[in-house]
């Protein structure tokens, strides 16, 4: 039975076409249960600043947390344009809601899945792909942003174990992860990764408050005062920074397409309701300057529709460049913050309540425009690979 | 015991119908197209019966009446849980047509209950479960909003003016089953989509290649007037307007 919310998706370049039958049915079922658990409750949970836990466990059953995994760990073995097509939908439903499903997958399960040992695989990886178990992903700190590099949380060797030391910041799903990936230095200052079970000595998660965005999902930090991690946890291979930009890398792409979603959801509720809304005795759908708006965001998007479509294709061929997710992570969540405040301004009052998605995309998308590499450090991206000359410092 | 689901393919319920050729034809460009809603019910309920422990279903299959390009929609079917499905490789011009190849498939592949939507959401027949009953000569319940299997029995609550009639029946029968029959269509995971891949779709010549009914044209429903506010006070208006105007009374 169709579900009640209405939704119709731009396709003005027939993207249907392109997708196989398959793609078409993994996103129309994302779509289904974004419609039926995610809209009907999302601006009740972002008012009360709660998580909706209960989607954790709904998420896991329908198979949305590391899509792209084999079948010998529990995952369904679907491709990397099958993510995109989930984050998609996703965060047509909300931003926070993705961002969870995102830190899940790209940020825990698939560093586990690249540089873990095969007894880490197989004690973690099931379990947090049906959502019995949440992750975090501990890498920006207080005073180490941009510049992951120069982080300061430390561990030594103990012998059967390490012990932990240092505070990560503005990490997703902190208070309510089971495990977190932390990425930390050893004694010579080399940058590796581990599994932290939350709730040992030493471990505290508090939350941060007050947020005016991302309010239906969590952001806390991770403190670790001598926390002891057993060595069995520490990925064995995997030193340096490539390790954590690989997984920010998986997100960033799993993000490029998230916000193509809110513009899509953003741009079809504005239509709709220019549509209906009469003033001087016409539907304001037929006013230029509402056109105006209208017409851009559906070209800006069609263009997004398509750049993801082609960087899905390169990813799953293995072709797709760290520069090539930096410039459509930046220019689709610019894209989508652009179009949640012009769609606004066409509902006018309306626009400002939650009976409808913009504003909520629209705060919602300043952290997505800023977490995962900001908007100026992806131009710097772009600009480095354009130029030959990096200039991030 | 064996279920077949009987499947149709129809354009989303929010699609906007376009007619082409001179009104002579449903345009189906950019349609995206779904499982009737009815059978959709009909095939969660069959995978709740499975599902149930005190039950010893066997299979579930799916089939429909349709060219090759169905084939997303029975996947879909598949992905939700269906065991295997048939194609009966034939245009499905009129509900004869789709009964008839429904029926033909059936004689030679028997199952215990065939369910059967009550309706289907193009075209609004309500024609094929019992057409398909009788081809088949078995009987067939309809309206069924309730489902359940006792032994070699099955229970059913049906909707009748006014109530609902509980009755039984022996297998093997056809069930034209209406709203109600489960609480809401289940969504494929991505495992289930994964896993529709591999299960068997197969495809069978039609057995009938005719149809009984011949479209001439189709038109849309007049658009509804606008709203026309009385005043709450204004009974006479009110009156005036539903006798002169709207001829309701």
């Amino acid at each position: 039975m169709a579900a009640t919310v209405q939704f119709e998706a731009p396709d003005h370049f027939l993207m249907d076409e392109l997708y196989t039958d398959e793609h078409k049915i993994i996103r129309d079922s994302v779509r289904d249960w974004v419609n039926r658990s995610v809209k009907p409750v999302i601006e009740e949970y972002f008012e009360k600043a709660e998580f909706p836990s209960f989607m954790v466990k709904e998420m896991g059953e329908m198979g949305m947390f590391g899509p792209f995994i084999p079948e010998e760990y529990g995952g369904p073995g679907l491709d990397f344009m099958a993510y995109g097509l989930i984050m998609q939908e996703l965060e047509r439903g909300d931003s926070g809601v993705r961002s969870m499903a995102s830190v899940q997958t790209s940020l825990v399960i698939y560093p586990i899945w690249k540089f873990g040992t095969e007894e880490q695989k197989q004690k973690y990886l099931p379990r947090l792909i049906s959502g019995d178990i949440i992750g975090c992903f501990g890498l920006t700190e207080p005073n180490h942003g941009s510049d992951p590099g120069s982080m300061v949380t430390r561990f030594v060797d103990k012998g059967d174990h390490v012990i932990l030391n240092g505070a990560k910041m503005w990490i997703t799903n902190s208070t309510i992860a089971d495990i977190s990936i932390v990425w930390a230095k050893d004694e010579e200052g080399v940058i590796r990764g581990m599994i932290v079970e939350a709730g040992g000595e030493g471990y505290s998660a508090p939350e941060t408050h007050g947020k005016y965005s991302l309010r239906a999902s969590v952001t806390g930090e991770l403190v670790f005062d001598d926390v002891k991690v057993p060595k069995e946890n520490l990925f064995p291979e995997i030193k340096g920074l490539r390790g954590p930009l690989s997984c920010l890398n998986s997100a960033r792409y799993g993000i490029s397409w998230g916000a193509v979603g809110a513009a899509m959801d953003c741009y079809d509720a504005a239509l709709r309701y220019a549509k209906e809304r009469k003033q001087f005795g016409k539907p304001i759908a037929g006013f230029q300057l509402q056109q105006k708006k209208l017409a851009e965001a559906l070209t800006e998007i069609t263009k997004a529709q398509l750049m993801s479509w082609r960087l899905g294709n390169l990813r799953n061929e293995g072709k797709a460049t760290a520069a090539m997710i930096s410039m459509a992570k930046r220019n689709h969540v610019d894209m989508a913050l652009h179009i949640a405040r012009e769609t606004r301004q066409i509902l006018g009052a309306m626009g400002i309540t939650n009976d409808f998605p913009m504003m909520r995309h629209m705060m919602n998308l300043e952290s997505v425009i800023t977490y995962e590499g900001t908007h100026d450090i992806h131009l710097l991206i772009t600009g480095a690979e354009a130029t030959g000359i990096p200039a991030f410092y | 015991m064996k279920i077949l689901v009987c499947i149709s393919n129809v354009p989303d319920t929010t699609t906007k119908i376009r007619f082409t050729d001179n009104n002579t034809a449903f345009d189906a460009a950019g349609v995206q197209w779904i499982i009737n809603p009815w059978d959709e019910l009909a095939l969660t309920r069959a995978l709740e019966l499975k599902e149930a422990s005190d039950t010893s279903i066997e299979t579930i299959t799916v089939i429909n009446v349709g060219p090759q390009s169905t084939e997303p929609t029975i996947r879909k079917a598949l992905a939700i849980g269906a065991d295997d499905a048939v194609r009966v490789d034939a245009q499905a011009p009129d509900a004869y047509a789709v009964a008839a190849n429904l029926a033909g498939y059936i004689k030679e592949n028997p199952y215990d209950i065939i369910f059967c939507g009550i309706d289907s959401s193009d075209y609004n027949g309500s024609l094929v479960g019992g057409m398909l009953a009788e081809f088949l000569e078995l009987p067939s319940v309809s309206s069924v909003s309730k489902l359940d299997i006792e032994g070699d029995t099955v229970k059913m609550n049906r909707e009748i003016d006014g109530g609902s009639e509980v009755l039984t029946t022996p297998t093997p029968f056809v069930a034209i089953v209406q709203k109600g029959i489960a609480l809401e269509p289940r969504i494929p995971s991505m495992r289930g989509i994964m896993m529709a891949r591999k299960k068997p779709l197969n495809v069978v010549p039609p057995a009938v290649d005719e149809a009984l009914t011949e479209f001439i044209s189709y038109e849309l429903p007049p658009s509804k007037a606008a709203c026309k506010m009385v005043d709450a006070e204004n009974v006479k208006e009110l009156v005036d307007l539903l006798h002169n105007e709207a001829k309701v009374i």
